[in-house]
């Protein structure tokens, strides 16, 4: 309770803890987020995404800048991967972010992917919560290279940011059926590159295609930008402000996502406690050991196999 | 119960000195032995260091010098943890140093101290005796 009431006096010292307890995931962060969830829903979550080196934490580290001229507090939360081999990571976000490390109206956090549990969405999704509970005006939410969970997080951003770099060609075509779809907003970053039209007419023939966008009146707009030159940073932010009045303005819409974000909210946290719960559980019993046996062996298919260790656990648990 | 607890530590490399092959060297290191390791870059200020490490919330942080401002800098950092209540969090140093300067440092409270030649894994074996995850 104690921490809950420094968390929202925005206490430094207690958000790094408590984030860090989150991404520990250790049982008492839990209860404090209990307590804090009814001060959230107040910062606006801005996700950006993008493959690796097209200019996320630069760009993230200017939009700081204009957002604090602005005179808006900002979090933000910066996510590099983890070793699938050590379970170590390099978190070098910051570095990019430096400048703002003195300001008291900004708060940066590094965060590594860490295991396969769904812990990077988990515990992002958390501290986000957090960010918001200390009284942050926006959070920054940066996520790792393109992939299957930046999709998950877009979910928990009121705009997504999708940064592009000219002459992706094939990349582009590759990001097609998955994060593309869920931007608000393109940037084409590095725009003093050769090929930068191109890359535009490309996202532009793909967001045409996609008519389903244009039903709740938004059309993601293309932006270009050159972020270290701060260049095409203030027309970003307008846009963005542009896309949080089209948000709010529509009352219909606004329950919609609410909807949305809890109901993903929640699916993904019974998710993780099931697994965590119920998984571990099997995985550290000695059936599921014998069963990897029986199925090397070809005494057992492993779809018998997995059946039979779910009902026999689902049993068990109901008894 | 705290199996999921990490090592956190801060590699920075604080006053006017471009050189950081070997914060990166240790970084890339540390990575390795399944520590999360947050770069913060050149030219850091001691106040930027700290406030860096409280934000990230590290157990450790490696300061590397190499341009001969370590007896200003190194102690600035522990001043400055303490003055923050943060002095739970170790403080390292590596690079080039004068013997004479490195009792000095340790009384000022740089917990260690790395000197060229060091070999990385005698290194790695310092920071798990001596660095625990919330200091658990």
């Amino acid at each position: 309770m104690e921490i809950a009431e420094k968390i929202k006096t925005g206490d430094i010292r207690a958000v790094a803890r408590l984030i860090r307890d989150i991404d520990d995931n250790i049982s008492d962060a839990r209860e404090v987020l209990k307590d804090l969830y009814s001060s959230t829903g107040n910062a606006y979550v801005i996700g950006v995404t993008g493959a690796p080196g097209v200019g996320k934490s630069t760009l993230v580290d200017q939009m700081v800048n204009h957002l604090r001229k602005a005179g808006k507090t900002v979090g933000v939360l910066a996510v590099d991967p983890t070793s699938p081999f050590s379970g170590g990571a390099i978190l070098g976000d910051r570095v990019r972010m430096q400048r703002h490390s003195m300001d008291e109206g900004v708060f940066i956090r590094s965060m590594a992917t860490r295991g396969s549990f769904g812990g990077l969405t988990q515990s992002t999704r958390s501290a986000i919560d957090v960010l918001d509970a200390m009284g942050k005006d926006y959070v920054i939410v940066e996520t790792v290279g393109v992939g299957q969970d930046e999709v998950d997080i877009v979910r928990s951003s009121d705009t997504t940011l999708i940064v592009l770099i000219p002459g992706m060609g094939d990349d582009v075509q590759a990001l097609k059926a998955g994060i593309l779809e869920v931007g608000d907003i393109f940037l084409i970053n590095k725009s003093d590159r050769e090929g930068v039209d191109k890359t535009v007419s490309d996202i532009r023939l793909m967001i045409e295609m996609d008519e389903k966008r244009y039903k709740d009146g938004w059309k993601p707009p293309i932006l270009t930008a050159q972020a270290v030159f701060d260049k095409g940073i203030k027309e970003l932010l307008d846009e963005i402000e542009k896309h949080r009045l089209h948000l709010s303005s529509n009352k219909g819409m606004v329950s919609t996502l609410k909807y949305e974000k809890t109901k993903n909210d929640l699916y993904e946290m019974i998710k993780d406690k099931i697994v965590k719960e119920i998984l571990n559980d099997i995985v550290n019993s000695g059936e599921f050991e014998d069963a990897i046996r029986s199925i090397i062996d070809k005494k057992i298919d492993p779809y018998t196999a997995c059946d039979k260790i779910v009902s026999a656990k689902l049993k068990s648990n109901i008894q | 119960m705290n199996k999921e607890r990490r090592v956190r530590i801060l590699v920075a490399k604080p006053g006017l000195d471009g050189h950081d092959r070997g914060a990166r060297i240790i970084a890339r290191t540390y990575r390795d032995a399944g520590f999360e390791v947050v770069y913060s870059g050149l030219h850091q200020t001691p106040e930027e260091v700290v406030q860096a490490a409280i934000q990230e919330d590290v157990d450790m942080i490696g300061l590397s010098s190499l341009a001969g401002a370590h007896m200003y800098l190194l102690p600035r950092v522990v001043e400055l943890l303490r003055e923050k209540n943060a002095d739970d969090i170790v403080v390292c140093g590596g690079g080039i140093f004068p013997e004479e300067d490195i009792p000095k440092l340790k009384d000022a409270g740089v917990k260690e101290i790395f000197t060229p030649g060091t070999p990385l894994t005698e290194i790695v074996a310092w920071v798990v005796k001596n660095v625990s995850p919330r200091g658990l």
